[in-house]
């Protein structure tokens, strides 16, 4: 039944906005969930796909708290109800009632965003990915795997490792996150320097539009230039021009031999002629180049990520750099890898003190969980905000320093307000993820390093927002790194897909 | 300068050269055997051994004379004696067999390693190795040496303290009942578990120390003893396949399901 009427607005308590424009404004035009809203969906989807705090589903709102609540615990929404279809088709339903309605849809995959970008800002109905998981098809001489766009970038790994390949994005969030998920940000990762970005990888996508339009160009072909590339649109729109339900992708041969190595550095200056001495002798065997700065390598240390380096062997490191190298045949990749750290050992003026090489696969793993584990160990020490961007990589030391010297100017470098100010991140796509780790979330902080740091960026014309996307954390930044026109247009491609603003509201544009 | 009347502690770590533990087994279309054609790396427990002598080393300093290690295989197991001189031993022996010889069995190794000892003019102390090797999984060779060489065996350590001065070993073992305490008179056969240690990175400078240090090439010939195998395997078969399970709606159909299988509840 379609009734309309005006909803009792409810008041919510405004105890800590710290986004206050843009979203607010987003969502005027929404309306909320209500009772005839759930029983329209009861038609189509089980008990077992619906989740509500509102009658007859009288769900605990405790039981949506994974759901309300982002990864790190920072941005909390209000929802009332979660939706988990099973089918494109349910999808199509669902956001099709939800236009008519004019109710505002939070699409979420695995929940493990950075910026708030995968919750509700309010109370919109959140649709869930989580029950479409399954692989649709893996064709192994093209190397082209079509799946639901709720699989866990885990569980595809996988699957394709019994056929001799592997997913070309890697991130330490690979146990939660889901395909979709990646698509929709443009997911970066460990695997970039040496695959590229979903931008290339990522062959074709089915997506639900947001009047509930299926659009089918779940193409399994690897040239296809035929018109507008319309999923590219898609690729890194967070959410907000639709959902994305199925994803075909170009899956890479798995590499014959891996092998990693932790490199001791006694100065940050060592870094870039370092990477450029690594890309040179390894050339086309590096897979991976990841900077992490002392501070962060010992909390990782101290939260038990990884197995820990002889203090010896870190004594006097300024810094770290974890080279991965993956190619066809072992015997030659680590002669490659030899030479190079013979040839760095023995220089003159070495620009590394030691490092260790991984002998086992159990080592490989546990170099690994180090660099993959930081994140976790800054959530484990304390409040982190989060800068993932991209500056010159010469620039990367200097904007570490400078963050701690404006909180330092600003009483806030201590104990009970800022712990660490830390830097790591994949120092081979320029890609830097500061972090400053408070004990709590507070305005001072908060003011304190925005606008400073997007400030700071935008002086080395760099991006604020590398690979995490702008989800609602950075939605009045974005005009630190595109310009009025580029933004005006996005505007205009955001009407045209979804005139009503339903899609993800308050998220990526101001 | 009195001359010390105490021994020196010369240890030998044998190790071997497996299918790594992570590679996901095929048995071969014979049924024979299995897919060989993989990654290979050293036998987790061997590392582990090898870790303990460098770590016996670091304890005792000077007492620890030399650690020695040696394996028996084809060409490639040389590859394995480059990583256990990276993490600290001093020199090793290569027993090499042609890559097509089937592989050792543990009385041949046993031998062979009975052989290395007696060559060894310095005699040997302490043999420290696996507790059993990932691929056949014998478990055999430390007690059968122990047994050839009529030496005290403490098996399955987690734990070991060396007295050089007074020749005597503590060694702590894991057994199904939990731990065991022993003291033993050297010479003596230690092998390994799980949770004596946690093998090292091997660091970059010892890497490139452990390319100049010597491995000694022999042949079974060289050392009298006969590797043929005296087993004959007759069938090598994959464990049967996990039947699949049912998925569920929710408790209630979770609860019909269960009484269909006959599991009455029980009243607490």
């Amino acid at each position: 039944m379609f009734l309309s009427r005006q909803l009792a607005r409810r008041v919510y308590s405004r105890s800590h906005r710290r986004w206050a424009h843009s979203p607010v404004a987003a969502l005027s035009g929404l309306n909320t969930v209500t009772e005839e809203d759930l029983a329209h969906f009861s038609k189509i989807l089980p008990s077992s796909a619906i989740l509500s705090t509102l009658t007859p589903s009288a769900t605990p709102p405790a039981e949506l708290e994974p759901f309300n609540n982002d990864w790190m615990n920072k941005y909390h929404g209000r929802s009332t109800t979660v939706l988990k279809p099973r089918t494109t088709q349910e999808v199509s339903e669902i956001v099709k009632w939800c236009n008519q309605r004019r109710i505002g849809i939070v699409p979420q995959g695995g929940n493990t965003g950075l910026v708030g970008g995968s919750v509700p800002v309010r109370d919109e109905l959140i649709l869930s990915l989580a029950n479409m998981s399954k692989i649709r098809s893996f064709d192994d001489v093209s190397g082209i795997l079509v799946a639901d766009a709720g699989c866990i970038l885990q569980s595809l790994s996988d699957f394709l490792v019994s056929h001799h390949h592997i997913v070309p994005l890697d991130l330490g969030a690979k146990g939660s996150c889901q395909i979709g998920g990646n698509v929709s940000t443009n997911a970066g990762g460990l695997r970039l320097l040496r695959y590229g970005s979903l931008h290339g990888t990522v062959l074709g996508l089915e997506v639900v539009l947001p009047d509930g339009t299926i659009l089918d160009q779940l193409t399994s072909l690897r040239k296809d230039n035929t018109g507008y590339d319309l999923k590219q649109l898609f690729i890194g729109a967070e959410g907000t021009l639709g959902v994305v339900t199925g994803v075909s992708i170009l899956a890479a041969p798995a590499p014959q031999a891996s092998n990693n190595v932790m490199l001791a550095l006694p100065k940050f200056e060592n870094v870039l002629p370092l990477f450029k001495e690594t890309k040179r002798q390894l050339s086309e065997i590096l897979s991976a180049f990841e900077f992490m700065d002392r501070t962060v390598y010992d909390l990782a240390v101290k939260h038990g990520q990884g197995r820990a380096l002889d203090p010896a062997d870190v004594e006097g490191a300024d810094c770290f750099v974890l080279v991965e190298t993956s190619g066809g045949k072992r015997e030659h990749d680590e002669e490659k890898l030899n030479s190079l750290l013979e040839s760095l050992m023995e220089a003159d003026e070495p620009l590394i003190n030691t490092g260790v090489l991984a002998t086992s696969p159990a080592q490989f793993s546990a170099l690994w969980a180090i660099r993959e584990g930081l994140t976790e160990a800054v959530s484990k020490e304390g409040k982190a905000y989060k800068y993932d961007i991209s500056v010159p990589l010469h620039k990367f030391k200097e904007v570490v320093d400078r963050t701690k010297e404006q909180l330092r100017q600003k009483g806030l470098l201590h104990d009970d307000a800022v712990k660490h100010v830390v830097g790591y991140g994949h120092v081979g796509d320029g890609n830097l993820h500061l972090n400053v780790v408070a004990a709590a979330y507070t305005p001072e902080i908060e003011a304190a390093l925005e606008p400073f740091v997007y400030e700071l960026v935008a002086s080395y014309k760099g991006s604020i927002s590398a690979e995490h996307g702008i989800g609602v954390m950075k939605t009045h930044a974005l005009q630190y790194s595109k310009s009025p026109t580029s933004i005006e247009w996005m505007k205009k491609i955001k009407a045209l897909f979804d005139p009503n603003g339903i899609m993800n509201p308050g998220k990526v544009l101001p | 300068m009195r001359p010390s009347a105490v021994r020196l502690l010369n240890i030998l770590v044998p190790v071997k050269r497996t299918v790594d533990y992570a590679v996901k087994i095929r048995v071969n279309p014979d049924q024979k055997g299995v897919d060989l054609n993989v990654k290979h790396s050293m036998n987790p427990f061997d590392e582990i051994a090898v870790e303990e002598a460098v770590r016996l080393r670091e304890r005792l300093k000077d007492e620890v004379k030399s650690i020695k290690v040696v394996t028996i295989g084809p060409t490639k197991a040389a590859e394995t004696l480059r990583t256990a001189l990276a993490i600290g031993a001093d020199s090793a022996i290569h027993i090499e067999v042609p890559e097509s010889a089937p592989a050792p069995e543990p009385l041949g190794v046993a031998k062979a390693l009975r052989a290395v000892i007696e060559r060894e003019k310095e005699g040997v102390d302490l043999v420290i190795m696996g507790k059993q090797a990932i691929d056949d999984d014998a478990g055999q060779t430390g007690q059968m040496l122990a047994g050839l060489m009529d030496w005290a065996q403490a098996t399955f350590a987690s734990k070991l303290v060396v007295d050089p001065k007074k020749k005597e070993a503590e060694v702590t073992r894991e057994i199904d009942g939990g731990l065991q305490e022993l003291k033993c008179r050297l010479p003596l056969v230690v092998t390994t578990d799980l949770r004596l240690n946690e093998p090292r990175y091997a660091s970059l400078p010892n890497i490139m120390k452990a390319k100049k240090k010597p491995i000694e090439k022999l042949t079974p010939a060289e050392l009298g003893v006969d590797l043929k195998p005296i087993l004959e395997t007759i069938k090598v078969t994959e464990p049967p396949k996990r039947v699949g399970g049912g998925k569920v709606e929710n408790v209630d159909q979770l609860i019909a399901k269960l009484k269909e299988a006959g599991i009455t509840p029980v009243k607490s």
